[in-house]
């Protein structure tokens, strides 16, 4: 595998392009360059973060179900349970889980979301 | 069928003005994926130019399949709002074969900003933005004392049902995701207690609000999604997080508090809604974005729609994750 240049910064380069040409653009297609833009930031975000936030996610799920398996196999069966009512917002451990799962996913997807657990601005 | 908008609004221009009245201006706004919207004016010699606003049908229109209301049913509407006192654009034509633009009606352009972020960081609405959520909550009062109107045709939802719709459609997806599983299963058991049912926007929140810098909310734009439901369905909505702009601090639009908002409410004539009630039906709003964002990612994954925006907004579902964990969290 080459080491230079990185996928993340190959996303960069197309996302400065398109910011460049946005100016000149009608304004329904400004938004969708602007989205594009956006698209490219999540792939970049996903290929440096995602790794790391797969396997902490899997661990949490470890944990949480007391069984090794990958993680489609630990989040179907968590969904399963969920849905069955077997785990609830009463079982230890399972929001926080939950929680840590979703923010390292916001940090991908939408890293500038402000929620209620936001710090203040 | 295929409308040329600009080479038919001189006609209503006409139509609207009278002898020798002129299209001055035409300029479409927002394209949503079935509904157009467009600016325009009238001038017509010896009267004041008038500001107008059409909107349109840009395809086909199921009334059984679909959640929207018609267009005619959306002009009767805003008429019945308009007489109990509640800031509806006011009707000025409703469009029928002779205009040649398919399903449409016009209304007056009422002057003001619809963009949230605007309305909740722009220094210029810094004056105005208090008394938003007292204002809110005012005018919620008055959409729901109003009367339906018959010929608007519209649909009864309430909390159960809105959860089982949501839920078939989630099933339907295939998606697995923990937090909405876990939203689903705690609403279920923690369904409010029905309420006497009334008249509702159904998508009352800032983004549909025109709101004046001087004197607040001048407009309650967008009213296709009205059906008759639990008042607390319009005052959750509008708290929605997706909604707040950055300000999750101002849970009421961005912009305000709660107490304003459920204070005007009652003062205006609502009947009392608890706090508890609200943030029920705020999860469940956080829940139906959260759903109809895996709903666009699907449009776009089937083919039937095209648009980049489309995949893009199924990596919003998160965002309605982290919300409903923080409202579950809370005991909701």
């Amino acid at each position: 595998m080459i080491t230079h240049p990185k996928a993340q910064e190959l996303t960069t380069a197309v996302a400065r392009w398109i910011d460049e040409l946005r100016p000149d653009l009608d304004p329904r297609n400004a938004f969708l360059a602007r989205v594009s833009a956006n698209v490219l930031g999540v792939i970049g975000r996903e290929l440096t973060l995602g790794p790391a936030a797969q396997a902490a996610a899997t661990e949490r799920l470890t944990v949480l179900l007391d069984y090794r398996g990958t993680f489609e196999e630990l989040n179907a069966d968590l969904c399963r349970r969920l849905r069955a009512g077997e785990m609830t917002v009463e079982t230890p451990g399972l929001l926080a889980a939950l929680k840590a799962n979703v923010l390292d996913q916001l940090a991908i997807d939408q890293p500038n979301y402000r929620h209620e657990g936001s710090a203040p601005p | 069928m295929s409308v040329d908008v600009l080479a038919a609004l001189p006609r209503l221009a006409q139509r609207l003005g009278g002898e020798g009245a002129v299209l001055a201006a035409a300029e479409r706004l927002s394209g949503g994926a079935s509904m157009e919207t467009w600016a325009f004016a009238v001038e017509a010699p010896g009267a004041a130019r008038r500001d107008l606003i059409l909107r349109r049908r840009s395809a086909p229109f199921d009334p059984d399949a679909s959640r929207s209301i018609s267009l005619s049913g959306e002009a009767s509407l805003i008429t019945a709002v308009r007489a109990t006192g509640a800031p509806a654009p006011p009707l000025v034509h409703l469009c029928d074969e002779q205009d040649g633009l398919g399903e449409c009606h016009v209304t007056q352009r009422i002057a003001g900003e619809t963009l949230g972020r605007r309305i909740v960081s722009d220094p210029r609405f810094d004056a105005v933005r208090p008394q938003l959520a007292r204002q809110c909550g005012e005018i919620l009062a008055q959409i729901h004392a109003t009367p339906p109107p018959a010929q608007a045709g519209l649909k009864t939802a309430d909390f159960l049902g809105e959860l089982a719709r949501y839920e078939e459609v989630y099933r339907a997806s295939g998606a697995e995701r923990p937090i909405l599983e876990l939203a689903f299963h705690h609403l279920k058991i923690h369904a409010p207690e029905p309420a006497p049912l009334v008249l509702l926007h159904g998508d009352f929140r800032n983004g549909n609000l025109m709101i004046s810098p001087t004197t607040g909310v001048a407009a309650v734009l967008d009213w296709e999604l009205s059906h008759i439901g639990d008042p607390a369905e319009d005052l959750g909505w509008i708290c929605v997080n997706s909604w707040r702009f950055g300000r999750p601090d101002r849970p009421v639009g961005g912009f305000g508090d709660y107490s304003d908002l459920l204070e005007g409410y009652e003062a205006a004539g609502g009947a009392p809604v608890s706090l508890k009630r609200l943030r029920t039906w705020q999860a469940l709003g956080s829940l139906k974005w959260g759903v109809m964002c895996l709903m666009m990612y699907q449009s776009w994954a089937g083919g039937l729609e095209a648009s980049v925006e489309r995949p893009m907004i199924g990596r919003r579902v998160s965002e309605t994750e982290i919300d409903l964990a923080n409202l579950m969290e809370a005991g909701l």
